[in-house]
């Protein structure tokens, strides 16, 4: 999941850049590496390959920091559907 | 206010004062008290009554700080009822309100208050690196907000006013790097409403909702023209703004009648809204502006919104929008290209000029020229040359258009380094001057390439010769901090040097065709895109 969410932040929002560089805990959204529409986007691609919904106040600062954060949120929203 | 507490009030008082926004503000105060004025998005509201007598303490308090007629007045805040009712109260002391964007670098902020000499910074508490920008900094809390409302009124005399006093100052992209103030009187605000009123017949049953910053002209219809006839503001703070499935829910619940909002905002509404589960049937109105919509987008949104009726509008800064173009109902199906900007508002006119400033043969491309009485007083601090024609002042916008039968103008495009993305104006050369304050850069340049998914992708090539480069996270940081959101840069790339022309000035067309020619190779970007933008 985090190697898949890296591919997808590089190749949509940081063209060049070398992966090692995108850390787990690099900030994303206080640092302005995503912006509002890049969360969106982010959103959209996270709910539709991990089958979650995301909830418009749960795409917030804390939750969409850092790679590391996103997982735990992702992970929280898995299992508490199941 | 005296003159305004007796039961004759509108009719003489409109007439002899409508160039003024307070009046709008006072007459309405006066015909519907208890009726609401603005809305906070959770519900908070203010009545004419409260908003007028609030509006008259902030400008005992201003008074009493030693602002005096002519000055200016920053807000460095968040979009609440209590910052709507500070501006009312800077121009109820005859000085120009100066909204800054909070949420933006605080050394641009800082830039913008000493540029324009601002006596008193109305700022967020928590913002930091204002002090000693301005003489008064009030940190604007609840206990500072109560204090102020406690301070005696002021009760100015309504013919004390001038139709040439200052009304606001909105800060632009400038050229050069550095922001520009366009000075705008309130004659200017209200000339510019008076049009609007004719095409769009506001009344009090309309609900505005307020989606564009207060630093943004878009804002001024939504604003001030339901306060003229008694309507409401519901006001669109900046995180819910780029959040559409909250804004559609919003739109909703606040039963708005007239949308006004950039086409970004609205193809995002379109996609990620949820449109057809919520219920916005009382919107009568929906306008965009900022830059063209595509046409596929506008069909999608137009699908789900089949009620009201939609207006393109076109304009700048300097002249506030000026010409406008109704969206045929249904779009005609072989209908591919985005709707022109059509034809000149009521009060205002446009002419094509060469070059040479003479008219072009219709349908030949040249310069748009504007003027009315919405067309601006001029850049602070800045010589602001205007085209004189038969006692008429005409603003040139910089856009190149041309006339097409039966459509009304049509942009073409810009000569100079001017872009619009998402709705935001941005000059390159102020994206460079922030890439450059960098300490590893040597060189920068920005281009912009049109993008069919995000409109208008900005490309920063750079020159960093020393080892370690930075990564291009820590550019994108970097630019957090020291561009406005809206300019940081989608694309980094490196380079050993940046091409120059035979004088040695940077080589932007073959910056442009390398990109270009990258792009037109590269496979499409993920499906998971997005088209449009937000209003950031």
């Amino acid at each position: 999941m985090k190697e898949d969410l890296r591919q997808f932040i590089l190749s949509e929002f940081l063209p060049g850049e070398k992966p090692s560089n995108l850390r787990d805990d690099t900030p994303l959204r206080t640092s302005g590496v995503l912006d509002s529409v890049a969360t969106l986007r982010l959103v959209s691609f996270i709910e539709e390959r991990y089958g979650i919904e995301v909830q418009p106040h749960e795409a917030s600062v804390e939750n969409f920091d850092s790679i590391q954060s996103i997982v735990s949120f992702i992970n929280g929203k898995k299992a508490s559907a199941s | 206010m005296p003159a305004l507490s007796g039961k004759l009030v509108s009719n003489c008082a409109m007439e002899t004062e409508a160039f003024h926004l307070c009046a709008y503000l006072e007459a309405s105060a006066s015909r519907f008290p208890r009726r609401f004025a603005v809305f906070d998005p959770d519900g908070t509201a203010l009545t004419y009554e409260e908003l007028n007598q609030r509006a008259n303490r902030v400008a005992g308090f201003l008074v009493s700080q030693g602002v005096r007629p002519g000055d200016r007045v920053a807000l460095v805040v968040p979009k609440t009822t209590v910052a709507y009712t500070a501006l009312f109260g800077i121009m109820k002391a005859r000085a120009a309100y100066v909204p800054i964007d909070w949420t933006g670098p605080i050394e641009r902020a800082r830039s913008i208050i000493t540029s324009c000499q601002t006596r008193v910074v109305f700022a967020d508490p928590k913002l930091q690196g204002l002090n000693g920008a301005a003489d008064v900094l009030v940190p604007l809390d609840a206990v500072a907000w109560d204090a102020i409302l406690d301070c005696d009124p002021l009760e100015i005399e309504p013919a004390e006013r001038r139709p040439d006093d200052l009304a606001y100052i909105l800060y632009t992209s400038g050229s050069s790097g550095i922001p520009k103030g366009v000075m705008t009187t309130q004659s200017n605000a209200t000339g510019y409403l008076d049009w609007c009123d004719d095409l769009f017949a506001a009344s009090e049953q309309d609900r505005f909702g307020n989606h564009a910053p207060f630093h943004f002209a878009m804002s001024i219809v939504d604003m001030f023209l339901p306060i003229k006839h008694g309507g409401s503001v519901h006001l669109v703070p900046e995180e819910l703004g780029k959040n559409p499935r909250e804004l559609a829910s919003f739109i909703a619940n606040h039963r708005l009648t007239v949308w006004y909002s950039t086409p970004a905002i609205l193809g995002l509404l379109a996609e990620f809204g949820n449109l057809s589960r919520v219920d916005c049937s009382s919107l009568r109105l929906v306008l965009f502006a900022g830059e063209a919509f595509p046409i596929k987008k506008l069909r999608q949104i137009m699908e789900l919104w089949p009620a009201p009726a939609y207006y393109n509008l076109w304009g700048s800064t300097e002249t506030n929008a000026c010409t406008y173009k109704l969206i045929p109902k249904p779009i005609p199906a072989d209908r591919a290209e985005p709707y022109p900007i059509g034809r000149s508002g009521s009060r205002c006119s446009t002419m094509v000029l060469n070059d040479d400033a003479q008219p072009v043969t219709p349908g030949e491309e040249g310069l748009l020229y504007i003027s009315g009485p919405s067309v601006f007083k001029g850049y602070w601090g800045r010589e602001t040359v205007f085209l004189e024609r038969d006692g008429v002042k005409w603003h040139n916008t910089g856009d190149v258009v041309k006339e097409r039968e039966g459509e009304g103008l049509v942009y073409v495009g810009r000569r100079d380094r001017m872009v619009k993305r998402r709705g935001f104006r941005i000059e390159l050369g102020e994206v460079e001057r922030g890439l450059y304050q960098h300490p590893s850069i040597t060189e920068a340049a920005a281009i912009a390439l049109p993008d069919s998914e995000s409109g208008m992708r900005i490309i920063a090539y750079l020159v960093a010769p020393r080892e370690p480069r930075p990564s291009i996270v820590e550019m994108k940081a970097f630019c957090n901090q020291h561009l406005p959101a809206f300019m940081n840069p989608d694309v980094f790339l490196f380079a050993e040097a940046l091409p120059r022309t035979r004088s040695n000035k940077v080589d932007y067309q073959t910056l442009i065709r390398r990109s270009q020619a990258e792009e037109d190779q590269k496979v499409p970007r993920s499906a998971f895109g997005i088209g449009g933008g937000s209003s950031e």
